[in-house]
């Protein structure tokens, strides 16, 4: 799986390479940030555009795991 | 509570905020400053010491306020993280230019919003700044610019900034350390308690929120979002009924008696270096505020980049001045930006185009 380490970046850092990721595939993708709302934005950036997420907590941060 | 994640919490986070600045407004806190996150930190750096223009000096409870709120609703929630490490020292010179920029206007962006509230023609004059200099930013942001990764650090490091402003707390109350102004604005303020209260209530529901102003207008340029617009906007119609209905709408430019002057070029050009310095910086002042709050060291670095930057402000003269009445004349006296702010305020601009183009990704 295409794995993104957005983690420590500044916003919007984290969603515009997650808008990177997912353009023009449907393939899954697993993107790791640092802050909560940074969670929450991809998770939201995901479902506006039509895709599933699972969001797991890890030792620094979040994996968020878009299908 | 989620405040971030629909459009109609975004809204009523607004309309709190704006609640806030319009009680201290009512209250005591200088006309139509109400709750400047720049004026209140040079005021504050003031009160320190740090410059010496002796009417504005006031240690302003609503910024220790904002931190220690955006602290404890943090560490409340599970969502304080102390983190340091992305190029700090690129920060602290955003953080002045940030201060400079504003002090050239005359606001921060939260102002020019409470300006523009208030019929002040000049911020609406100054937001096309404000919006070339965001979009610049994120023309940079789609070019690659980044100040690279923070880093989880000791937790403690997190904790420093919201330390430091309950010392200020307690120096401000408990001792006659520091210096507080006896006439102009920074003599001008509601009771200590409220604006304390206003400070951590603001700073909490802006840490829910994720409230920025840079943010707001870059989300809608960068990725057509209007989620954050949101909150500007729930406070924005907030203020303007409060100014109306207690007369303090004035309509125009040249007002005297508002702090606010009308060299159209010079708030644009101070907007627009603010816009550009947030957008670089990941966020407003407000919002540097609230993530040092919530344990990032590098937004602490940024905040008291704005403290130097305001210190230096008033010690060389580059603070503009605001469009005053003559009182034995009763003549209007323009407010003007003196010269070594022009040129301070070009070399910041020069230093954000630098700093944008300099500063790139690393490769995933």
């Amino acid at each position: 799986m295409k794995e993104v380490d957005a983690r420590g970046l500044s916003c919007p850092e984290p969603l515009m390479l997650t808008a990177e990721a997912i353009k023009g595939t449907k393939e899954p993708v697993k993107i790791l940030v640092t802050e909560p709302h940074q969670k929450m934005n991809v998770e939201k950036f995901a479902k506006e555009h039509g895709r599933k997420t699972t969001s797991s907590e890890i030792e620094d941060g979040y994996a968020v795991v878009i299908e | 509570m989620n405040f971030s994640d629909s459009k109609k919490k975004l809204a009523i986070a607004g309309v709190v905020c704006g609640l806030v600045a319009a009680c201290l407004a009512y209250f005591g806190n200088p006309a139509n400053m109400a709750f400047c996150i720049a004026c209140f930190i040079r005021d504050t750096a003031g009160a320190l010491g740090m410059h010496q223009a002796e009417v504005v000096q006031y240690a302003r409870p609503e910024i220790i306020g904002l931190v220690l709120g955006a602290f404890i609703i943090s560490v409340a929630t599970k969502e304080y993280r102390s983190t340091a490490g992305s190029s700090p020292m690129i920060r602290f010179i955003l953080g002045m230019v940030i201060m400079i920029g504003s002090l050239v206007f005359l606001g921060c962006p939260l102002r020019m919003i409470i300006r523009m509230s208030a019929g002040d023609l000049n911020a609406w004059v100054a937001l096309i700044g404000f919006i070339l200099g965001i979009a610049t930013g994120v023309f940079a942001l789609k070019k690659g610019f980044s100040l690279g990764r923070a880093h989880l650090t000791n937790k403690m490091s997190g904790g420093v900034l919201p330390a430091l402003m309950l010392g200020i707390l307690i120096l401000a109350t408990a001792t006659t350390l520091l210096k507080a102004s006896e006439t102009g604005p920074g003599s001008l303020h509601a009771p200590i308690i409220m604006s304390l209260v206003g400070g951590l209530i603001f700073g909490a529901m802006a840490q829910k929120s994720r409230m920025c102003f840079a943010g707001g207008i870059r989300d809608v340029i960068l990725m057509r979002n209007f989620d954050l617009l949101t909150v500007i906007g729930g406070l924005f119609v907030v203020m303007l009924i409060f100014n109306i209905a207690t007369g303090r709408f004035v309509f125009g430019f040249n007002t005297p008696g508002i702090i606010a002057h009308s060299e159209h070029l010079w708030n644009i050009l101070g907007m627009y270096a603010v816009g550009f310095a947030a957008v670089l910086a990941g966020g407003c002042p407000l919002r540097q505020l609230i993530l040092a709050g919530q344990g990032s060291s590098d937004s602490a670095v940024t905040v008291i980049g704005m403290f130097v930057g305001a210190a230096l402000c008033h010690n060389f003269g580059l603070a503009a001045s605001g469009t005053s009445m003559n009182a034995e004349t009763q003549e209007i006296v323009a407010g003007a930006v003196p010269f070594n702010g022009k040129v301070a305020l070009i070399i910041c601009i020069a230093a954000c185009f630098i700093i944008a183009f300099t500063n790139k990704r690393e490769k995933a």
